[in-house]
């Protein structure tokens, strides 16, 4: 199964504080870890949410909302690609992870959506309108 | 009943770290059924012990160090065994001494390839490929002997003998499962790669509908050619095997439609392919390249896949550079297969005559009763306005295949040949 995994921000992510060089250290022995064990498909860490934007749908409106974002522990400041076998390699493996921040911190771990989760509700009847408009799209 | 947490983490950790220890012990033991055992006993010492007092800070190195001592006091008990129960010479007892002084040394030594070592030692030329392929399976992929009979469509007591027997040859051989050097590791990882490509292949050939563990092989034959490359980062090949397998992974969801009929690459919504694998097998490609691999069979097969990946659109695809990419393949690794493709291709670059030409060099012999090269000669008959003799070859093709939808498919491009 494919796994992203989130390190979520805490408040020296999101003040743009870059890792010590201990913590760079042990991450890349740790994303070494990865890469031998041939789980990780890519990973990367993104800039603090001052530096982001937010895009609000209601309807037909769309508001630009400027960064940096409140909540800081919904935010994200990384994320990993996995492929493992079940939640619970996954689970273990994050559990090997040094911890990513300065002071307490966590890191989620959420599952993709697979072809087989679509089988039960698309049916053959139900997927063909679905293929009829992906061959539009496809026409150049 | 709810599973006890704990057990749970305590396998999962097992399961993780398990061809590690099995590599590491088997280096130790030279015997793979001991090194097992070994491991398995370090699991059952886990299971006593971390309920009680927590899990280790590495559960890793602490799982590999209760095997090693284990290995360690079997080795000892084994040296005491033999001093009371024999008449033993000094020159005996030295050379114990010695063996002990020998596996201090080898339980220190810490290589850190104990898994790559392992596959070595599993995809040995010795074996046969279908051995080796059962082993790897068992060993690095911590499948079960029933997984892989269901996967490879075989009886579970096939598996369990063929991996019994492969286990004896390779403690008959006393292989030393480490990483083999320079001219030997060439021949050796040639054997490694074919049989992770022959892992993929099965995964690949699985439809929809079948067993989820047939698909499946796909996705361990990836991670075993991440491992390899990660071990190995200067080996060209693997690289271009990476490529192949992530390139053709990336399109495994789209080749067949939801009533499970195949779909052509050039018909297929390009839209739902997996960019993240086609950028990693694009990746992986460029590196194999970089290291002066670009001729290689695999390299040259990714190149192939990584053609249609590169188009937008079926209409997009450059059908001069795959013709160009068959012409090396058919020299880097001829077979009539390819002979057959490479005509396709031409016919697609350059136009039917073209393909035609190509076609009447096709061995024909080397393909008695394959349905795609008369099926491909029909084609380019079709489109060189030859329509009477197309309609012969769709005929001929559709009577050759085993496969209920392409004969339904050829039967109708042969009607289409009366009606244009």
């Amino acid at each position: 199964m494919r796994v992203m995994v989130l390190v979520k921000a805490t408040s020296n992510s999101e003040a743009g504080e870059l890792p010590s060089a201990e913590l760079l250290e042990a991450m890349g022995k740790y994303n070494e870890e990865l890469a031998n064990a041939g789980i990780m498909l890519t990973g990367d860490g993104l800039k603090p949410s001052s530096q982001g934007k937010r895009i609000a749908f209601d309807g037909p409106d769309r508001r630009v909302i400027d960064g940096p974002f409140a909540e800081t522990r919904e935010l994200v400041a990384g994320y990993w690609v996995w492929e493992v076998k079940d939640m619970a390699e996954a689970v273990e493996w994050a559990k090997r992870c040094p911890n990513p921040m300065p002071g307490p911190s966590e890191i989620e771990i959420r599952p993709f959506y697979e072809m087989a989760d679509f089988a039960e509700t698309l049916t053959p009847e139900a997927a063909a309108p679905h293929e009829r408009v992906r061959e539009k799209l496809n026409k150049p | 009943m709810a599973a006890d947490p704990t057990r749970e983490t305590i396998e999962t950790v097992f399961r993780i770290e398990r061809a590690r220890l099995v590599g590491a012990l088997a280096r130790i033991t030279r015997n793979i059924d001991a090194a097992e055992d070994l491991a398995q006993d370090a699991l059952l010492s886990a299971l006593a012990d971390w309920p009680e007092k927590g899990i280790p800070e590495k559960p890793g190195a602490w799982l590999m160090a209760a095997a090693k001592k284990r290995a360690l006091d079997g080795f000892r008990r084994s040296k005491m065994l033999a001093r009371k129960h024999a008449e033993i010479g000094r020159d005996v007892e030295e050379a114990q001494d010695d063996a002990v002084d020998e596996l201090n040394a080898a339980l220190d030594d810490d290589l850190g390839d104990e898994v790559l070592g392992l596959i070595f030692a599993a995809c040995h030329p010795v074996l046969s490929a279908e051995a080796r392929t059962a082993l790897t399976l068992r060993l690095i992929g911590g499948l079960s002997t029933g997984e892989i009979a269901r996967a490879f469509l075989s009886s579970p007591a096939t598996i369990a003998q063929r991996i019994v027997r492969a286990k004896k040859t390779l403690g008959d051989a006393q292989l030393a499962f480490e990483v083999p050097r320079g001219k030997e590791r060439q021949a050796r990882l040639a054997s490694v790669l074919e049989v992770i490509y022959l892992i993929f292949n099965e995964g690949y050939a699985a439809t929809a509908g079948e067993d989820l563990i047939r698909p499946a092989l796909c996705g361990e034959a990836r991670r075993l050619g991440r491992i390899l490359t990660a071990a190995l980062p200067e080996e060209a090949e693997a690289f271009g095997l990476l490529a192949l397998m992530e390139l053709h992974a990336s399109r495994l969801d789209t080749r067949s439609a939801p009533d499970g009929s195949f779909i052509p690459i050039t018909e297929q919504n390009r839209a739902r392919w997996d960019r993240l694998l086609i950028e990693r097998g694009l990746a992986a490609l460029q590196r194999a390249e970089a290291l002066g691999g670009a001729d290689g069979p695999y390299a040259l097969q990714a190149a192939l896949a990584a053609c249609h990946a590169r188009a937008r659109t079926a209409e997009d695809t450059d059908w001069r550079q795959i013709a160009a990419l068959y012409d090396r393949l058919q020299t880097a690794r001829p077979s009539a297969v390819v002979d057959l493709n490479r005509a396709i291709a031409h016919s697609m670059a350059f136009g039917p005559e073209a393909g035609l030409r190509l076609l009447d060099s096709v061995s024909a012999d080397a393909l008695p009763n394959y349905a795609p090269l008369p099926a491909a000669r029909a084609d380019c008959l079709f489109r060189a306005g030859r329509l009477a003799e197309a309609k012969g070859e769709f005929i001929r093709a559709a009577g050759l295949t085993q496969n209920a939808r392409e004969r339904a498919f050829l039967l109708k491009r042969a009607t289409a040949c009366e009606t244009s």
